[in-house]
């Protein structure tokens, strides 16, 4: 209960403090809603008579922004643990009664949180912009999305604990993220690339997500993505232990 | 009086370098403890392992009978702490981290009469990142209060702050003994150390050197005492000279230097003056200070 509260209470001041700071605000909250909008303007207007836009438009766009906002929790994650770690901010929260992964898990929280916010605003963006119609269980499609989130930021904690310096938490997190995103099937299908590839393409976590998203945006059911879930959920337990084992206060 | 914190034999190295060995000392209740030393001697090192932020090699640790790593949660309680070099969030406002720090405690002591106390109530709404040095340092005092502990730590408290503030500071430290409180602090400031501290331990690459009250630290490795008077009288050298406690008498025209040891030493050269109707125009005394005995027992000056 105790804990609980304290949890709620950090995770509310962490969401006020990342409110006031003006960039980072419209990077995380602004930035995927505005990309579905210009996007689907350009490509939304030619008439649709091309398939493969229509599949760009309906199924692709919405995914990308998915993924994309997913990729921005994991790296302001880092970018903020490590921030907090040289400040001495983390030390010093743990010298209170706050417990480790309450201090923690309000960051990850936060994260999630914007990340809710964010598909919202997606959503609402993108009801004026795709006028292909889906019948897309937007519920089922949020649930996946926090899903992949979470498993995704346990990676960002690893990151976060192997980085030395804040300063190199951005290009590590670029290194790790970028080339992930380019194998996970986002872009091609993981079926069209080179088989050595596929095999690297199959080790990526965040394939799994951008399969289940894709799925489930499409309105598959999710047991038809159990296999996409079972990995995730291993990935999360995998990287939590690790940064468990290997994270840093100070 | 009991000793509230008391530390035997405690040692710890980070992989080869060995920050502190064989360290051990008594913090008694009530008192002003002052961990004295130059950069690296492992004082942060000492203090955090009685706070429980580290856990020492060997040695043992009781603070109010609880074991620092063991009983952590339960010793949070009832300490108050400081640490060097920690900041908060940039835009976290004073008033937000009071509150978060009283919300975690299960008796809080009152925030905003604390920040009027330390002199912060018209910074409430400001954030963390506009604060000045001296504001951030009584911000932390006031979150290391916030649990009314009866134990509190401050590691270099006063550090990068001019000496105004610095003073402002000191108050604010004595006024934390005057309610009652324990306080453990540590400072490479020898200056600081003896206007606050009852007791010194003064620690040296990685290891206590000595422990005591600043006067008697002084007393049992300084004992040298210095007048210096100006007299023209020419019969003066000699009696000077045959002070029982006098060791030495220079002089450079009228100016002379009288060296010698033990409190008695002013006593016995001013009744000299008395009884032999010396008269003077000059009269200084030298009394050796922390950082004489600091250069006595290590052999090297705290600054280097
Ligand atoms: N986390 C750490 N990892 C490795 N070495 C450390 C660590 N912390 C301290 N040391 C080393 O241990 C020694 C003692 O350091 P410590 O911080 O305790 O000294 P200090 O007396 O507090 O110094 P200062 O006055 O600079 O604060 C130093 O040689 C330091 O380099
Ligand atoms: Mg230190």
């Amino acid at each position: 209960m105790m804990a609980l509260r304290h949890l709620w209470k950090l995770t509310w001041l962490e969401l006020k403090i990342f409110a006031r700071e003006p960039l980072g605000l419209i990077g995380t909250l602004l930035a995927p809603p505005l990309t579905v909008v210009v996007l689907g303007r350009i490509f939304g207007r030619i008439p649709t008579t091309s398939p493969r836009l229509t599949t760009f438009v309906a199924v692709d766009l919405p995914v990308f922004a998915a993924i994309f906002t997913t990729l921005n929790a994991v790296q302001s994650l880092v970018t903020i643990v490590s921030i907090y770690r040289e400040g001495g901010i983390l030390k010093r929260l743990r010298a209170t009664p706050l417990r480790p992964q309450t201090i923690l898990s309000a960051q990850v929280l936060v994260k999630l949180i914007l990340t809710a916010t964010t598909l919202v605003l997606i959503v609402l963006a993108g009801r004026n912009v795709i006028r292909v119609r889906l019948d897309v269980h937007l519920l089922s499609f949020s649930v996946a999305l926090l899903f992949s989130t979470l498993s995704i930021l346990s990676i960002g904690f690893l990151i976060a604990s192997l980085v030395p310096t804040a300063r190199f938490a951005q290009p590590v997190g670029s290194f790790v993220i970028y080339p992930m995103l380019f194998l996970s099937g986002l872009f091609v299908p993981v079926d069209a690339l080179p088989n050595g590839v596929q095999i690297i393409a199959r080790v990526i976590p965040l394939t799994y997500a951008v399969s289940l998203l894709k799925g489930i945006w499409l309105g598959d059911a999710w047991l038809a993505h159990a296999g996409d879930v079972a990995a995730l959920v291993a990935v999360a337990i995998l990287f939590t232990g690790l940064s468990a084992r290997f994270f840093r206060w100070e | 009086m009991s000793s509230v914190i008391s530390v035997a034999g405690i040692r710890k190295a980070y992989g080869s370098t060995i920050a502190i060995d064989d360290v051990s000392f008594d913090v008694v209740e009530g008192e002003i403890f002052g961990l004295i030393g130059p950069n690296g001697a492992g004082k942060t090192t000492t203090m955090e392992c009685v706070e429980g932020l580290r856990t020492p090699d060997r040695g043992a640790i009781s603070v109010f009978g609880l074991d620092p790593v063991r009983d952590v949660y339960a010793l949070q309680q009832r300490v108050g702490v400081q640490l060097q070099e920690a900041q908060l969030q940039k835009r976290i406002t004073v008033w937000e981290a009071v509150d978060l720090w009283a919300s975690l405690y299960p008796k809080s002591a009152d925030g905003r009469r604390l920040l009027e106390q330390l002199g912060l109530a018209d910074k409430r709404d400001a954030w963390f990142m506009t604060l000045s040095g001296g504001q951030k340092q009584r911000l932390f005092i006031a979150l290391a209060l916030i649990n009314n502990p009866d134990v509190v730590f401050l590691d270099e408290l006063t550090t990068g702050l001019d000496p105004h503030a610095r003073r402002a500071i000191w108050d604010l430290v004595r006024g934390i003994k005057d309610r009652g409180k324990t306080v453990f602090m540590t400072t490479h400031l020898m200056e600081e150390a003896e206007r606050l501290c009852d007791r010194v331990a003064i620690i040296d690459r990685g290891r206590i050197v000595d422990i005591d009250t600043p006067p008697a630290l002084v007393a049992r490795h300084c004992p040298e005492r210095t007048v210096l008077l100006t007299t023209v009288d020419a019969g003066a050298e000699s009696r000077f000279r045959a002070i029982r406690t006098v060791d030495a008498v220079t002089r450079a025209d009228a100016r002379y230097t009288i060296r010698g040891r033990g409190d008695d030493l002013v006593t016995e050269v001013i009744r000299c003056l008395s009884d032999h109707r010396i008269h003077v125009t000059d009269f200084r005394t030298e009394t050796p200070h922390l950082e004489d005995v600091f250069l006595k027992i290590t052999g090297h000056s705290i600054r280097d």
